[in-house]
């Protein structure tokens, strides 16, 4: 009898008592992507990677060099990326290698 | 702050696996990258190869990016049930500095601003003092669809799995704004995320929606997404969910709701999603609108789930096509379905109706001819609204919804 009031009681506890997932920890997988070797890569390494992982530069679909030079002065004006001014030319000359395509194939 | 700082767990595991591996030796290296691209799903765009990776919580899916993680949804998943599991359920950040821990004993989320008595709420607040309601309704990343643009657009390069259906669980938004009291200049309201940047200034994952909007009752504070916990990477503990919006306002981890006197100002509205102020939010490909406002409700979509471009199929048998169907609110009237591309449609059998910002599913069983044939679909909501034939074309890639086509064989 006892024990069947002992469950009746820990029923009521488990009915009452709000469903709580408690502390939730998570580990993301390690990153494997590196940037392709190519003159500049450096500075892929330097100052993309602070933000982003590789494949958001890896993803994007051939394109010629104003698209790169646009993404290079978005990411400082509009993402605040400490990318200097002065290394523009260079980052852009290597993301077009890398991950581009000259102007004349566009 | 430098990345090895924020990702301890990432540089560790790689440091383990390389010394498992051979020291970190070169073989050792490409043996870790060889595994995991062993299975691969190839989007039909240049760079579309996804390798499926497993993160916490989620079964192997396809892997956008990992920094902030993004995960496209496998598209065969589609075809399985009208609602998406939510380990097979999209993932979409914006910011790097993304939570790994939360308890849900402390997490609070503070109303503020605007507001007579300002709040902070715990979940069992949330769960024990408002009243508890369901939504069915589709979460879409603005830019799904996005690879299939032509010409090309710069930003996440998705197929069509960035939704995803689910049965979301919470208080209404309204409820815990009318308990705050809204003071009498309220106009708009700010919400905020754990998740934040991975540099200081790069502004912070903000959004905002009219206060008219919130007081009509449909947006919710979600604690539960298909009678479970939020995966972490779908918001944990709390997210916001704006039923036929865009995904781009369902704020993860929300715990900072601002009422705002003016209206709001933010990076994440103000400059980004944003859309051609014209009809269908399309522009000339190529060029640049003259004028943009926020994106807002989704468009009407439909696909076909039963049948993938390229499918050989044996001739003679009782033939089922199957898909689903979706809009931003006002509910799928009819789908069409054509089985000679596009010369003659007839209306396809629909499912059960989980609401109006839910998938509908719909299906079309036919005596199909021998040989190859090209299969379109195209629905139409409650007003009329449905795809267009051709793509619309945008320079952020959003809102794609052009009546969709699989190519198939019966032999």
């Amino acid at each position: 009898m006892r024990t069947v009031l002992y469950c009746v009681i820990l029923t009521a506890i488990a009915l009452t008592t709000p469903l709580r997932a408690g502390e939730t920890v998570i580990e993301l997988p390690a990153e494997t992507a590196t940037y392709k070797p190519a003159k500049g890569v450096e500075l892929a390494q330097a100052f993309c990677v602070q933000c982003h992982s590789v494949e958001y530069t890896a993803i994007q679909p051939p394109m010629p060099m104003k698209f790169w030079e646009a993404e290079v002065k978005k990411m400082r004006e509009k993402y605040f990326a400490p990318v200097p001014v002065e290394m523009d030319a260079k980052l852009v000359e290597y993301l077009v290698s890398a991950y581009g395509v000259p102007e004349a194939k566009k | 702050m430098s990345v090895a700082n924020q990702h301890p767990h990432s540089r560790r595991e790689w440091l383990r696996r390389a010394a498992l591996m051979g020291a970190g030796s070169l073989a050792g290296m490409e043996g870790i990258i060889a595994a995991e691209k062993s299975e691969m799903i190839k989007l039909p765009f240049a760079n579309g190869e996804r390798p499926l990776v497993k993160f916490p919580q989620k079964r192997p899916l396809m892997l956008l990016t990992r920094r902030p993680p993004q995960l496209e949804t496998p598209f065969a998943i589609f075809n399985e049930g009208i609602i998406t599991p939510n380990d097979a359920f999209f993932v979409r950040y914006h910011l790097a500095n993304i939570p790994l821990k939360i308890d849900d004993e402390t997490f609070r989320c503070e109303i503020k601003g605007s507001v007579k008595t300002p709040l902070s709420l715990s979940l069992h607040d949330l769960k024990t003092n408002y009243e508890q309601v369901e939504v069915t309704a589709v979460a879409q990343c603005s830019g799904n669809s996005r690879g299939f643009f032509n010409p090309r657009v710069g930003g996440g390069q998705l197929g069509n799995g960035a939704m995803g259906n689910a049965k979301w669980r919470g208080v209404r938004l309204k409820d815990v704004l009318e308990k705050a009291g809204l003071a009498a200049d309220a106009k708009q309201v700010a919400f905020n995320g754990l998740d934040g940047p991975a540099m200081e200034k790069t502004p912070d994952f903000v959004k905002s929606l009219d206060v008219e909007q919130i007081m009509a009752g449909e947006i919710i504070l979600a604690h539960t997404m298909n009678g479970e916990p939020l995966p972490m990477l779908n918001g944990f503990p709390l997210r916001l969910v704006v039923p036929g919006y865009y995904a781009t306002y369902w704020v993860k981890h929300v715990n900072e709701i601002t009422v705002l006197s003016e209206p709001f100002t933010g990076f994440w509205v103000a400059s980004a999603y944003r859309i051609p102020a014209t009809e269908g939010a399309c522009i000339e490909p190529g060029t640049t609108p003259k004028s943009t406002v926020p994106i807002n409700k989704m468009n009407v979509r439909s696909f076909i789930t039963s049948h993938a471009e390229g499918a050989k199929i044996k001739k003679g048998a009782p033939l089922t096509v199957r898909g689903i169907a979706f809009d931003g609110g006002e509910g799928i009237k009819e789908v069409q379905f054509s089985a000679d591309g596009g010369r003659s449609w007839s209306a396809a059998e629909l499912g059960e109706d989980l609401g109006k910002y839910s998938f509908r599913e719909w299906k079309m069983s036919f005596a199909a001819r021998d040989g190859a044939q090209t299969w379109k679909c195209r629905a139409f909501n409650r007003t009329g609204q449905s795809q267009p034939l051709e793509p619309l074309w945008n320079p952020a890639g959003y809102m794609r919804n052009v009546v969709e086509t699989v190519n198939v064989e019966l032999t």
